[in-house]
């Protein structure tokens, strides 16, 4: 098979196949983030938009596309898939949908590798744009922030779809013939998206329904894998092509208008050896900041996109614009899924160097993407320390014994607060490391959804919070309005409207009429006079 | 060789007319558009980047993706917008516009340029008027997936790469592609529409047009 094709042209091939899946994970991801994507159509090539399409490369996401490939491409057997799930805050996650790049065994050999492949490649990228916005999983994205992220996982090798449900759809984007075989692309997705919370204390309303299969156990468990859907602005140091070797390469640019059997393209390794390669060291963040981020994914990505990107390898600051991330009003803290975020940090802190959180961190110019980057270097440590976390528990709960120290404070909605202390250390988003964790009700119950918790014990799983309606203080009564309301939720019947049992029955009183008639005649005269009093 | 015909068919809202064509038109012309092409010497060329920019409906819970390109994007507005005008507001029909892509066969004079269609999209459209605001948001839900399938079955078409023209040489390329804009390059199209009003007879505008077009030279 190999023997048909010229060496010139497998080496084509294998790079073209190369980047094509790199892209296909950057469109991926890209379509997760959350945020409309923009990138500017340039009318001068570049040579180094791949498939002459302009799709940003995101260095985090590449970094880990090329560790799952680790030096490999996807072949016969050998599946690329790019898994899509969802996490919410209170920790429960589910999968979304899974991406696969196949390969498999029919070949076409007459196809022209420089030409045709990497023509029909290009308008596969183009169909997977357009697939990635009509899953049910890209309005989810576009939604996700405070009630839940979205997450990526990148792996290698045979397709798993047991996560995604029964009844699961799959579309295909397409199929691109090749002499070494067709390269499908597909994407399989969950139609189900209702889901059964089996936890009877969660008050809060779910955020779309029920949980129903989360606590199926995933056959291969590699959940620290998962990273946020999520970019920040690289600093600016770091480049849109960061330390990756072979990204320096340019892509074929240029074609032939004679036959296809006389193709020449043009591929250098050029200009882009001037970016620096320093920032590799950036990349190895032993953080698993699984994302809370709640980030808003108006963080960067917004200002990002949306601003014309000529992935102009000379320019890859560009690329980073990190005008909106001020928008949110103080980082409102994620929620409390310490849960999540502990268990993934103590996975992180066994394998520091594994995960990347979307978050590059390294000494950005942008004190605010660099402080977020370091809380993501440096949470860890701390979040496997800080084991305690609370549970939201909705409000109006009745608490048993144990008062609230927090309770008593005049403020209205101080009961709601949470202990904010913890909130706020364990949010890498929130604070840098540097300053000391700031609680604030306020801050809190802004995220907390009503629920509180106040100077509860760590262990109890329950928190249970002594109602206090805000405003209110109960000089008169000493009662709640709890308890006020179930006093006199029965009030007594009035004694004019009761009926006694032993009382006449009708009968009875039609045979006492006579007698009492017979009396108001006697007295006929005093009702007159009261008569005439009222004239 | 056979023109390629496809029809796709929506049910919308009157409001949600524009929109929807847009969505459905900018979604074949994305793959129907290269970036610009620059010829060089030795019969070699190059191809410009196309971008690409995410669009959300506002009368529909559809999002889908189209060129980055102002120019192409005003071009196709008109054109539904004249769709939509032809179609009138407030009153049920059914209408039809059709994007075919051609290639233009340069004929001896005195004849005129033959334009050779090797693909059409019919998009068929039929208006309804709903009468409450919660059928209508239900239509806002209900013709964002359709649309959905559309683009689904627009690309499954795409992707059986059948027939496309050959990349021209510098003086055919105006045959091939339309290279009027900056930034993008599509194949050369045409736009045209017909209208059914609710009598089921039919008006059709696109006569003027494809006189107009033959006739132009």
């Amino acid at each position: 098979m190999d023997s048909d094709l010229s060496p010139q042209d497998k080496k084509d091939l294998d790079k073209f196949i190369k980047f094509f899946a790199l892209k296909t994970v950057q469109v991926i991801v890209q379509a997760r983030l959350g945020e409309k994507i923009c990138t500017r159509s340039s009318s001068s090539p570049t040579g180094s938009d791949w498939f002459n399409l302009a799709i940003k490369d995101i260095p985090e996401v590449t970094h880990e596309a090329k560790k799952a490939l680790a030096g490999q491409l996807p072949g016969i057997g050998r599946s690329m898939c790019v898994e899509i799930s969802l996490k919410t805050s209170e920790g429960d996650s589910m999968e979304l949908e899974t991406w696969c790049l196949e390969m498999n065994e029919k070949c076409d050999k007459d196809i022209k590798v420089s030409y045709t492949v990497y023509n029909r490649l290009s308008l596969l990228l183009k169909s997977l744009l357009a697939i990635t916005r009509v899953t049910p999983a890209y309005k989810l994205s576009r939604k996700q922030g405070h009630d839940y992220v979205i997450l990526y996982r990148i792996y290698f090798g045979e397709v798993q779809l047991t996560g995604l449900g029964e009844g699961f759809q799959t579309v295909r984007v397409g199929v691109v013939g090749t002499p070494v075989g067709t390269i499908t692309l597909s994407c399989a997705y969950r139609t189900n998206l209702a889901f059964m919370s089996t936890r009877q204390f969660e008050r809060t309303a779910p955020i779309m329904g029920i949980i129903i299969d989360h606590f199926v156990e995933r056959p291969f468990g590699n959940m620290g894998h998962m990273h946020p859907c999520n970019y920040r602005a690289p600093a600016e140091e770091e480049g849109g092509y960061t330390g990756v070797e072979d990204s320096q390469e340019v892509c074929t640019t240029s074609f032939s208008t004679s036959p296809p059997s006389q193709c020449v393209s043009a591929l250098s390794t050029a200009h882009l050896k001037s970016l620096k390669p320093a920032v590799m060291d950036t990349l190895k963040v032993p953080v698993m900041s699984l994302g809370f981020s709640h980030q808003p994914p108006v963080l960067v990505g917004a200002a990002d996109f949306c601003h014309p990107s000529t992935l102009n390898a000379a320019n890859p600051h560009q690329m980073g614009i990190p005008g909106k991330e001020g928008g949110v009003p103080q980082q409102v803290p994620v929620q409390p899924c310490h849960a999540a975020q502990a268990e993934h940090a103590r996975a992180s802190s066994c394998l520091p160097n594994d995960h990347v959180p979307a978050v590059p961190s390294g000494s950005g110019e942008d004190a605010e993407a660099s402080s977020r980057s370091t809380d993501g270097k440096s949470v860890s440590p701390r979040d496997v320390m800080e084991t305690t976390f609370t549970r939201k528990v909705g409000a109006f709960v009745n608490k048993p014994g144990t008062q609230v120290t927090t309770a008593s404070l005049d403020l209205p909605f101080a009961a709601f607060a949470p202990r904010a202390y913890d909130i706020e250390e364990n949010d890498p988003m929130v604070q840098p490391p540097e300053s000391p964790a700031t609680s604030s009700p306020l801050q809190g119950s802004l995220h907390s959804q009503g629920s509180g918790e106040s100077g509860v014990p760590a262990q109890d799983d329950f928190v249970m919070v002594d109602f206090k309606p805000a405003f209110s203080k109960d000089d008169l009564l000493p009662m709640d309005l709890g308890t006020f309301y179930r006093e006199f939720q029965n009030p007594p019947q009035l004694a004019s409207l009761t009926i006694d049992v032993s009382s006449q029955s009708m009968a009875e009183d039609l045979d006492s009429l006579p007698e009492k008639l017979a009396v108001y005649e006697k007295n006929i005269d005093e009702f007159d006079a009261f008569v005439d009093t009222l004239q | 060789m056979n023109c390629r015909s496809e029809v796709l068919e929506v049910s919308v809202e009157g409001r949600q007319v524009d929109e929807a064509m847009l969505a459905l038109v900018h979604t074949i012309l994305l793959h129907r558009s290269t970036g610009k092409f620059h010829y060089k010497k030795e019969g070699t060329y190059s191809i410009g980047t196309v971008g690409t920019q995410d669009i959300d409906c506002d009368f529909i819970d559809f999002s889908f993706v189209r060129v980055s390109s102002d120019e192409l994007d005003r071009v196709i507005r008109k054109a539904v917008g004249e769709f939509k005008d032809a179609m009138g507001n407030g009153t049920d029909g059914m209408g039809q516009i059709s994007l075919e892509f051609y290639q233009k066969k340069k004929s001896r004079w005195p004849f005129s340029d033959e334009c050779i269609p090797w693909e059409v999209w019919s998009i068929k459209v039929n208006v309804v008027n709903l009468a409450n605001e919660q059928e209508r948001q239900i239509c806002r839900e209900k013709v964002g997936e359709k649309l959905g399938e559309k683009v689904i079955n627009i690309v499954e078409v795409i992707n059986r790469h059948e027939y496309l023209p050959k990349m021209p040489t510098q003086s055919e390329v105006d045959n091939v592609f339309d290279t009027s804009l900056k930034d993008v390059q599509p194949y050369l199209y045409k736009i045209t529409f017909q209208i059914t009003d609710t009598l089921g007879t039919s008006v059709s505008t696109t006569m003027r047009r494809l006189i107009k077009d033959t006739l132009a030279l």
